[in-house]
C-alpha cells in the first residue's frame, strides 16, 4: 500500500511539473504562433489578389456553403480585395477533398466578374516531386482569366484545357474540380458576396 | 578519457541509425532533403539533450516500476516544448516536418538512452551523451537527407547543382529511396570497419 502511495505521489509531481512548463512556453509563445498564422494567411491572399488592399477581419463576408456530417454549418469566408476603395478582387479557400493523399486547401481569387486572378496551395500532402508540382507556377499559372464562361474545367487527360502533371493526374484533376466548385458558389451568391 | 568516449561513441561505433538502427520512422520518412534532415536532427538532439538532463536529475526520485511513464512525461514534454518553438520562430520547417515533430515522443532513440543511460549515469556525463548521440543522429540524417535530395532532385538545400537540364532521381525523394541509400551507407560503414580490423590484426 505505502509502495503505491509512492509511485502515485511520484508520478503525480512529475506530471503537475511538466504541466506547469508546459503552460509557461505555451502562454510565451501564443502570440508569434497566431502572429505566423496571420502572416501566412496574408501572403496567400497577396499572391491570388496581387497589388490590392486586402482587410482579413474589417473587410470580408462570411456565408454557410452547407453542412458537415453532424448537421454544422460550413462555413466559407470572402475576403475582398479593393483599389482606391474599389471591389477590385475576392479570395476565398476551398477544399479539395480527393486528393492523391489527404486534403489540399487552396485559396482562390477572382474578379468581381468571377475570372480567376490567381490560386495558391494552401496545405497538401501529395507526392514530392509527382503531385506536388500543383505548388509549381507553372501549374497555378493556367488558372489566371479562365472562367465559368470562357474555359473547359478539366484537365486535358478528360477533355479539358488544364494540363495534368506526368504521372500524377490525380492531384490536378482534384484542384480543377475544387477551383471550378468555388467559382459556381461564387456564381450562385454573387450579390451577397459583392454588396 | 571517459568524456570524450562518451561523446565520440554516439558518433560513429554506437550511432543510433547506422549501428543501432533506432529511430528509424523519423529517419526515414523525413529525410526528402538535407534541410529536413538536419532539421530533424537538431529537434531530437535538443528534446534528447533536455531529457536526458531532467532523467538523471530525477534518477533517484523516480520508482523503478512507473519509470517508463515518468521518462515518457518528461520527453512529451521536450517534444511540445520544441513543436511550440517551432512554429512560432521557424515556421517554414515546422511545416514541412510537419507530422513528424510530436512524433519524436515515439522515437526509440531518447527513450532508449534514457532507460539505458540517463537513469544510470549523473547529469553531466548524460548531458555529454545527449549531445554525442545527438550530433551522431543529425550526422546521419543529415547524410541520408543530402545524398536522396542530390539525386533526387538535383540540389543540395535548396541550390541548384547540376543546371535545369538534370533530370531528377524521382525514387529517390520517395520511400524506397530512404531504404536504398540507407542499405548502401550500412554496407559503407560495415566495410570501412572491416578494412580497420583488418590493418589492427
Amino acid at each position: 500500500m505505502k509502495d503505491i502511495l509512492r509511485l502515485v505521489v511520484a508520478l503525480t509531481l512529475i506530471t503537475v511539473g511538466a504541466g506547469f512548463v508546459l503552460s509557461m512556453v505555451e502562454s510565451v509563445t501564443r502570440e508569434p504562433i497566431a502572429e505566423q498564422r496571420r502572416l501566412e494567411m496574408m501572403r496567400a491572399l497577396e499572391a491570388v489578389l496581387p497589388g490590392m488592399e486586402i482587410d482579413p477581419e474589417a473587410d470580408s463576408v462570411e456565408l454557410v456553403t452547407g453542412t458537415d456530417r453532424k448537421g454544422r454549418d460550413v462555413i466559407r469566408t470572402f475576403y475582398r480585395g479593393r483599389r482606391q476603395q474599389e471591389l477590385a478582387g475576392i479570395a476565398f479557400s476551398v477544399v479539395a477533398p480527393d486528393g492523391y493523399s489527404g486534403n489540399i486547401a487552396i485559396m482562390v481569387g477572382i474578379d468581381p466578374e468571377g475570372s480567376v486572378a490567381g490560386i495558391e496551395i494552401l496545405s497538401h500532402a501529395e507526392t514530392p516531386g509527382l503531385g506536388d508540382k500543383i505548388t509549381h507556377e507553372a501549374f497555378k499559372g493556367q488558372f489566371k482569366q479562365k472562367s465559368l464562361d470562357n474555359a473547359e474545367w478539366r484537365v486535358k487527360k478528360d477533355g479539358g484545357e488544364f494540363d495534368q502533371i506526368t504521372g500524377a493526374t490525380i492531384s490536378p484533376r482534384a484542384v480543377v474540380k475544387a477551383v471550378k466548385s468555388g467559382l459556381e458558389f461564387f456564381r450562385e451568391h454573387r450579390q451577397e458576396i459583392v454588396e | 578519457m571517459n568524456l570524450a568516449r562518451e561523446f565520440s561513441k554516439g558518433i560513429w561505433r554506437e550511432n543510433a541509425v547506422f549501428r543501432l538502427l533506432l529511430g528509424l520512422c523519423p529517419t526515414l520518412a523525413v529525410t526528402t532533403s538535407a534541410e529536413n534532415g538536419l532539421g530533424m536532427g537538431l529537434a531530437t538532439t535538443f528534446v534528447l539533450i533536455c531529457s536526458n538532463i531532467v532523467v538523471s536529475l530525477l534518477r533517484k526520485l523516480i520508482p523503478a516500476k512507473v519509470r517508463i511513464p515518468a521518462f515518457i512525461v518528461i520527453i512529451a514534454s521536450f517534444v511540445t516544448v520544441v513543436q511550440l518553438g517551432m512554429e512560432a520562430y521557424v515556421y517554414d520547417l515546422y511545416k514541412s516536418l510537419g507530422i513528424f515533430i510530436p512524433l519524436i515522443v515515439v522515437n526509440c532513440l531518447i527513450l532508449g538512452r534514457a532507460e539505458a543511460f540517463a537513469s544510470r549515469n549523473n547529469p553531466l556525463l548524460s548531458v555529454v551523451d545527449g549531445i554525442g548521440m545527438g550530433s551522431g543522429f543529425t550526422l546521419a540524417l543529415f547524410i541520408l537527407g543530402a545524398v536522396r535530395e542530390i539525386l533526387g532532385s538535383g540540389t543540395l538545400l535548396g541550390f541548384s547543382l547540376f543546371g535545369p537540364g538534370y533530370q531528377p532521381f524521382l525514387l529517390m525523394i520517395l520511400p524506397p529511396g530512404a531504404f536504398i541509400t540507407l542499405g548502401f551507407l550500412l554496407a559503407g560503414m560495415n566495410r570501412i570497419d572491416a578494412i580497420r580490423s583488418v590493418t589492427r590484426s
